[in-house]
Formats: C-alpha cells, sequence, structure tokens
C-alpha cells in the first residue's frame, strides 16, 4: 500500500464542553506551523452544553481552498459521532474512538474497508494524571501519532493554548497528549497509510479566518470607533477588536441593541473617525433604518454582515448566503451604498480596508458581506501585504479657506457628487446633518427642485466609484470552457476545490454587488457554453441579480439552504450529472 | 465672545406661535452664549419630532437624526471626540417612548451629554396623539376615551438608572431653565433636563395656566441636590397616579433635583487620556505584530 503523504482530512466530534474546539485548534496549528497548507472548519450548535460539535482540518502539501466532505481520519469523542459521520470516511480511512466510553465498549464498526481503531481514551487520561475532560488532548495525540508526525509541534501549541491556565494545566494537557501519542505508535504503527511531514516554507503565514481578518483590514484602515451588540457569526470581531482596544486606540463599544450600533457608528463618523458595526442578518434589521440616515446624510461609514440562515432567529450557528437581496434593499427609499463579497480570508482584509477608503471618499455606507462559514473557518495564508495600501480619507474641507460668517455648504453641488465635509469644531464648517431631504447647509428643505437636485447628488457617486472598485469581478480556470460556475462570497472555496478536478471548468466570482459590474459580467456570461450558478441559498439571489442587471437567466443551478456549506465533491457530482 | 444672533440661521422657528418649544430654544441660545461657545465649539444631536426641527433654526454643528435616536448618535459624537460639547434635544415621544432604551443606557453609562426633553405630554407633529407622559385619562386623538397607561416619571426614572444630574425646567420660565443647561453642560457626566413645555395646539389640560398654577421651584425650598431620598420623594410628588381632573391642584417641583459626581463613560477609557479619537493622525499602523499572533 502506499503511504499518503500530506493529504489528511482529520475530523474529530463530540458534545458541546468536551473540548472540540480546543482539540480542533490545536490540530490545526500543529500543522499550520510545521508548513502545511491548512483549513480548518467547525461546527456546532446554539447552546453551551451538550449537543454535537464537529472540527475538521483538511491539510495538504499545497493550495487547500476549503473543507472536504470526505473524511480520512475521524476521530469519535462519542458514539454520536460514528453515527453521524462514519459514512464520510472514505475507503482505507480510519475511525478512532473512545473504546472506554459506555455505548462504545463493545463497538463493532461496520465498516469493513476503513480501519476502526478502539481507544481507551479514559483510561489513557487517567493514566497520565489527567481528567476526563483532557480526553480531547489524547485524541490530538493518538491522530498525530498515528501519521507520525513530530511531537514537538503538539508540545508547543498545548503550551500556547493552556499557559494561561497555569503550569500545571500545561503539563497535564502534554502528559495526555504524549500518552496518545505513544499509544498510537505502538500499537496502530502500520494501520493507518497516511503521513504528515513538515515542510518548509519561505513566507511567513497565518492559520486566520474570515472575522479575524476583517478586524485586521479595519485597523490597518485607521478603524478608531467600533460599536456592535453580540449576534453569531460576526461576535468574535467585537471580541477580537477589544482585545485591541488600548493598543491601537480605538473605542469599541458593545450597545444595547443593534439600532444604537448602527446611530453611533454614523454619528462618530460625522464626528470625523472611521467607524464600522458588524452583525448578522437579524441585528442587520434593526440597523435599517440608520443605514439610511447614513446615505441620506452622507456619513461614511462599514457595516459588515456575517450572514447565518434565516428568516427571524433560523439556524443560529450554521452558514447560508440569504441576505444578499437584503443587503441590496435595505432601508427607505433609494440611497447609493456599496456592496461587497469577499470569498475567503484574504479578500476580507483588503476589501475591508477599502471599504474604509470608499466609506470616507465616497460618503456613503459600505456593506461587507460574509457568512458564518467564511466568518469562521480558518486558513493558511501568507502575511498581508501592507506596503501597497493607503489611506484615502476624501474631500476634507480646508480651515483656511472656510468663512466664520456663513454656514458651510456640506451638501454643495458639484460633478461627481462628492462634496466637501468639514469635521464638528472645525471653524468656518458649521452646518446641520439632516435626515430630512435638505438644502447645501443641511437645513431642511421640501422645494421640488432642491429634493430633485440632492437625490441626483447622492445618486451621482456611485458613477465615479464604479471605476475604483477592484476587480468586481475575477474569472478562475481557463478563459474558454465547458463549464462556466458563477458565484459570490465562500463559495469560492469550494468551488476552487471542485475546479482541481477538471480542467473543462472555469469560475465567475461577483466581488462587488452594488454597484454591479454589468458589463463584466456580461461579457464573461454571453460567451459561457454551459453556465450554472453555484448559491448557498434558497431563491438563487445572485441569479436573479444577474437576470434582473443583464438579462440572462442562469437556469442551471445548485443551490444549498440546508444551512451547510456546499461541500466541493457536491459541485463536482452536480457538474457532471 | 459670541451673541444669540449668531446662534440663529436664516430660518424663523415654524413652530406655532405660543409653542413652549421657542422657550428652549431661548434659553439653549442663552446657556451657550453665557459659556462663551462659538457656534463651531458646538454640538446639537436632535431627534424628531416639533422639537428636532430646531436643527433648521440652530447655527450649529447640528445632527437631526432619526426619531428616538439622537442619544445614539450624540454617544457616538462624543466617544469619537469627547472634548466636543455634545447636548441632545428630543420629545417626550422620542426620548419616552421610541428612544427609552437609549436612554436609559445613557444614564447608567454616564456619557458626557446633556439631554434636554421637550416634554408637552402629547405628540405634535403627528397632530394630536397619546403620548408616554400623557396624563392617565387625558382624551386625545388616539385615546378618545382616555388615555389608559400611567405617564412615565422622567426624573424617578432618571434617578433610579443612575442619571447624575436630573432636573426639570419650564419652557416659560428661560431663566432657571437656562441656568440649569448651563449647569448641565458644565457638569461631567449624563445630564437629564426635562423641560415642561406646553403644546399650544393639542394639550388642552396642561397649559401654560395650568402649569403656572402648580410649579414651585426646588431651590428656594432648600432643596440638597446631593441627597438622593429626599432627590426621590420630590420626584414622587408630580406626575401623579391620580385620575385627570383640572380642578386637582398638584405641586410640580422644578430646577435641580439630584446631582452626583462620578467618572463619566469616556473618563473610564485610558486610551482617550491624552487624545481624543479624532485628534489621532492616522500614519501608517504597523498590523505586522497582530498578524504574528495568529500565525
Amino acid at each position: 500500500m502506499t503511504v499518503k503523504v500530506n493529504n489528511l482530512n482529520w475530523k474529530i466530534g463530540g458534545e458541546a464542553g468536551y473540548g472540540i474546539l480546543s482539540a480542533g485548534e490545536i490540530f490545526a496549528y500543529a500543522c499550520a506551523h510545521g508548513g502545511l497548507e491548512t483549513f480548518a472548519y467547525l461546527e456546532y450548535p446554539s447552546l453551551i452544553r451538550g449537543g454535537h460539535n464537529t472540527y475538521q482540518v483538511l491539510v495538504r502539501e499545497d493550495n487547500v481552498q476549503s473543507h472536504s466532505s470526505q473524511v480520512d481520519l475521524l476521530v469519535a469523542l462519542n458514539k454520536e459521532t460514528i453515527d453521524r459521520h462514519l459514512t464520510e470516511v472514505v475507503k482505507d480511512g480510519a475511525l478512532v474512538y473512545d473504546s472506554n466510553e459506555k455505548d462504545l465498549r463493545d463497538y463493532v464498526c461496520s465498516r469493513a474497508d476503513a480501519g476502526c481503531l478502539g481507544v481507551p481514551l479514559e483510561d489513557l487520561t487517567k493514566q497520565a494524571g489527567g481528567e476526563k475532560v483532557m480526553r480531547n488532548m489524547v485524541a490530538v495525540g493518538v491522530s498525530f501519532g498515528l501519521v507520525k508526525y513530530p511531537y514537538d509541534f503538539i508540545v508547543e501549541l498545548i503550551d500556547q493554548v493552556f499557559s494561561k491556565k497555569g503550569a500545571k494545566m500545561v503539563q497535564l494537557n502534554q502528559a495526555a497528549a504524549k500518552a496518545g501519542y505513544d499509544y498510537a505508535q505502538t500499537n496502530f504503527a502500520e494501520k493507518f497509510d497516511y503521513q504528515l511531514k513538515v515542510k518548509l516554507n519561505k513566507d511567513q503565514r497565518m492559520l486566520i479566518n474570515g472575522n479575524e481578518a476583517i478586524a485586521l483590514g479595519a485597523i490597518k484602515a485607521g478603524l478608531k470607533f467600533y460599536a456592535a451588540y453580540p449576534m453569531t457569526p460576526a461576535t468574535s470581531i467585537l471580541h477580537y477588536l477589544v482585545a485591541q482596544e488600548r493598543d491601537y486606540k480605538l473605542v469599541v463599544k458593545q450597545t444595547e441593541d443593534e439600532i444604537a450600533a448602527m446611530n453611533m457608528v454614523v454619528g462618530a463618523s460625522f464626528a470625523g473617525v472611521r467607524s464600522m458595526t458588524a452583525t448578522s442578518g437579524g441585528g442587520f434589521a434593526l440597523m435599517s433604518e440608520a443605514l439610511g440616515l447614513a446615505g441620506m446624510t452622507e456619513c461614511g461609514t462599514v457595516v459588515v454582515i456575517a450572514q447565518r440562515p434565516g428568516p427571524a432567529t433560523g439556524l443560529p450557528t450554521w452558514t447560508e448566503q440569504g441576505d444578499l437581496r437584503f443587503a441590496l434593499h435595505a432601508g427607505q427609499g433609494d440611497f447609493p451604498r456599496v456592496v461587497l463579497a469577499p470569498g475567503d480570508p484574504e479578500e476580507c482584509f483588503y476589501m475591508t480596508f477599502q471599504a474604509h477608503n470608499l466609506a470616507d471618499k465616497y460618503q456613503l455606507p459600505v456593506i461587507v458581506l460574509t457568512d458564518k462559514y467564511m466568518a469562521e473557518a480558518r486558513q493558511t495564508v501568507p502575511f498581508f501585504n501592507t506596503e501597497s495600501l493607503k489611506l484615502d480619507r476624501g474631500e476634507l474641507a480646508d480651515t483656511s479657506k472656510l468663512s466664520a460668517d456663513a454656514r458651510f455648504a456640506r451638501y454643495a453641488m458639484t460633478p461627481s457628487g462628492v462634496s466637501q465635509r468639514s469635521i464638528p469644531s472645525q471653524p468656518g464648517g458649521v452646518f446641520a446633518v439632516n435626515s430630512d431631504e435638505h438644502d447645501d447647509t443641511g437645513m431642511a428643505n421640501e422645494e421640488a427642485d432642491t429634493r430633485q437636485a440632492q437625490m441626483d447628488k447622492r445618486m451621482k457617486k456611485l458613477q465615479a466609484l464604479r471605476s475604483e472598485i477592484q476587480e468586481p469581478v475575477k474569472l478562475y480556470g481557463p478563459k474558454e470552457a465547458e463549464v462556466t460556475l458563477v458565484g459570490w462570497g465562500s463559495t469560492k472555496g469550494p468551488i476552487l476545490e471542485a475546479m482541481k478536478k477538471s480542467k473543462n471548468i472555469n469560475f465567475l466570482q461577483i466581488r462587488c454587488l452594488e454597484p454591479f459590474p454589468v458589463k463584466e459580467v456580461d461579457t464573461v456570461l454571453r460567451q459561457a457554453k454551459r453556465r450554472v450558478l453555484i448559491e448557498n441559498n434558497y431563491s438563487g439571489q445572485l441569479g436573479g441579480l444577474i437576470r434582473e442587471r443583464t438579462g440572462i437567466d442562469i437556469t442551471d443551478k445548485f443551490l444549498k439552504y440546508d444551512g451547510r456549506p456546499i461541500h466541493p465533491e457536491e459541485i463536482i457530482t452536480y457538474v457532471n450529472s | 465672545m459670541s451673541t444669540v444672533k449668531d446662534f440663529e440661521t436664516s430660518q424663523f422657528p415654524t413652530w406655532c406661535p405660543g409653542c413652549g418649544d421657542f422657550g428652549i430654544w431661548t434659553a439653549l441660545k442663552n446657556a451657550f452664549v453665557e459659556q462663551g461657545l462659538l457656534p463651531h465649539q458646538t454640538c446639537v444631536v436632535f431627534g424628531i419630532g416639533c422639537s428636532g426641527n430646531m436643527a433648521s433654526f440652530l447655527n450649529v454643528y447640528g445632527f437631526h437624526g432619526l426619531h428616538g435616536r439622537s442619544i445614539p448618535v450624540a454617544t457616538g459624537i462624543k466617544l469619537a471626540n469627547h472634548k466636543l460639547p455634545v447636548v441632545a434635544i428630543g420629545g417626550d415621544g422620542d426620548g419616552y417612548g421610541i428612544g427609552l432604551g437609549h436612554l436609559i443606557h445613557a444614564m447608567r453609562r454616564n456619557v458626557d451629554i446633556t439631554y434636554v426633553v421637550h416634554n408637552n405630554q402629547i405628540y405634535g407633529l403627528t397632530k394630536g396623539q397619546t403620548s408616554p407622559t400623557s396624563e392617565h385619562g387625558l382624551v386625545t386623538k388616539s385615546t378618545p376615551f382616555g388615555a389608559i397607561e400611567m405617564p412615565i416619571d422622567p426624573i424617578a426614572l432618571a434617578i433610579d438608572v443612575g442619571a447624575t444630574y436630573v432636573a426639570r425646567g419650564f419652557s416659560g420660565n428661560a431663566k432657571q431653565l437656562t441656568e440649569l443647561i448651563i449647569g448641565g453642560m458644565k457638569h461631567k457626566g449624563f445630564a437629564l433636563i426635562d423641560v415642561m413645555q406646553p403644546c399650544v395646539t393639542y394639550n388642552h389640560l396642561n397649559t401654560f395656566h395650568w402649569f403656572y398654577q402648580r410649579l414651585y421651584e426646588l431651590d428656594k425650598e432648600g432643596h440638597d441636590p446631593a441627597d438622593k431620598a429626599k432627590a426621590w420623594a420630590r420626584a414622587m410628588e408630580w406626575p401623579t397616579q391620580l385620575k385627570v381632573d383640572e380642578n386637582r391642584v398638584d405641586r410640580i417641583p422644578t430646577g435641580l433635583f439630584y446631582q452626583e459626581s462620578r467618572a463619566t463613560y469616556t473618563d473610564e477609557l485610558p486610551q482617550l487620556s491624552d487624545q481624543a479619537l479624532v485628534e489621532q493622525t492616522l500614519g501608517n499602523i504597523q498590523i505586522e505584530p497582530l498578524m504574528k499572533k495568529i500565525s
């Protein structure tokens, strides 16, 4: 049998409270530290104790873009994990389970084509001096022992993760992992044909998720004020930013609700600082009126929507792309907005940076649309290249040219629709921001000509802005192909993974949804031989948008709306069907 | 030095002749002038309602936002620039109805904002419906058989949830109101100034005459605003839990009920100790240390 080197999909499962997340992160980071390309994805229910959790890590020598539904090594801390996931194990893969578990003591595996390795996880934990809860570390040790990965990486990771809890905890967890590692080497030396080997990289790498990348992009862009109400899956942006509050001199405010968050962000923008909020669909519903306020008052702000399945509370901890239309149309009346749709953590970083520049330069709300899958899945990426990133705060009024005798024409007519803004306390810049229709100094005005002129001024900004969106679409794969896949957001990873299995597919990724890149989309789709829409929602919202803006009706669609991300294997099956 | 004229715009107020809002407008301008503020050094945030329309009549850095949301906007401004004096203006519908949640949190947060509420106990701009401070039994367009709910007591509420400056003014007493606004703006922390402001068009019960018969000034009766228990007792005097009765004679206290010294929200943020957020220069922000932590 040939040994598969550096190509492993590992998955661990158990009840919430079993330490699935920490086991998963230690496994993933240990692989990443060894220079391997890693993609880590977790699933968990909306509760704190009980319920079924999994963490899966796809590890390769190079280029891994998404998770995979085909598991090579399944680690089960309970029977439910086997019941739910054994069918995902590939031929010649293996199952590791805790033979001490009450309902697994007499377990007989139904898979003759895969290894079934019972390990007394609880006994090993106790022999190592640990508590039952440390079974997760024994399991990590067993996993790395099976693939003969250097033990040093686990030691280092456990040290990092548990050092806050004290030296005793570090030592116990390391002993637990060692017990598992040795057990696997002694008992299963030839039972598993996979191996992970350390690889040397020239560049520095991170194992980063979308939310962290967004937070970093915002900090790099000079974010000074962040207000939010906790809502899965956006909450970790709040946690990340507040931890940097003092080092980077930001103010991060948890608010009483999302209405307050959005209004505060608009207020801070008016006062002259870069501001941002993040939420999911439910919170964004509460923000809708103030989103329009930002549009009407021309206060540039950035709003991140990390989508989860709706409507209402929906599936709080699962994924969907069901809010595209909502992001495009939220708020009463017509006002200009930008909607950006990054497809992976790298794009999350660069597009959030750009979002802040666009918000300032064009004085409008900019929405960054992600989802649970992208927000929380981790991926190895090189350190972001920040040298070329330049801040652009747009048209700021020059105090020396302002008159103290007259009100400032904040909403003056200009060819681009963008007018200069003054900052409160700036001499000569006095004006009113007004959510009522207003004249050029912000005084309420209901005259027909003023209304029409101000509407035209605001909407005109989208024209100039259009040319500034970097790569509103991206085409991957051959220019001409038998099949052209069309998608947006986090389906990018699974689609690119799927494309590795076929040379005859290309992929049009739409990265900017508003202003919609009509020409770019039309050009690619008109000449496509077979167009296939890939979306993680029920109604094919991007498909509807493409039809609306280009007249092209894509009838060949793969839509998934069960709360789970699209697997690369499903795309392959659909395209070949 | 500024004058009252500096704080006026080319638009004369569109309020009904005799409206209590005029008195508040006057007191605000006086308060700004007496503190030596210039229009560009002053920021006022408005809600929606007759009071909010003042955004077009007051020459300051103004923000006329959404109904009920003046407090969060003012909070965002204050956190971005805590050196800027920020006043928020709203009505009883705006502040005690749709925006009440924000008000409670702003008070416990002790963010340094002065909130002046035009409390006319009725909805004016929507033409005469009941308000959260309408008296029990008041007949309005939306309560033709009399208001069923008890009125909110903003003074008691503010003392209870931790506001550090709690006052009631009257739009017919511009001198006292000016002093209360100056006091609120000088106070470090959240100041609630509830201003009884008769609506001459829609509230035919709580008229100027009605108030003149009942009002008295706390400081003239030796009230000590540092005494929370006594402040509470004074707050209990009005609004009463009794039904509407034109001949009922209550005593309605005005002036400063309660004041305490407590660190403001921004005092607690060390990152604001030397510079306001807006004063920071945005150079080349280094994120390498953060990237290393994620690697």
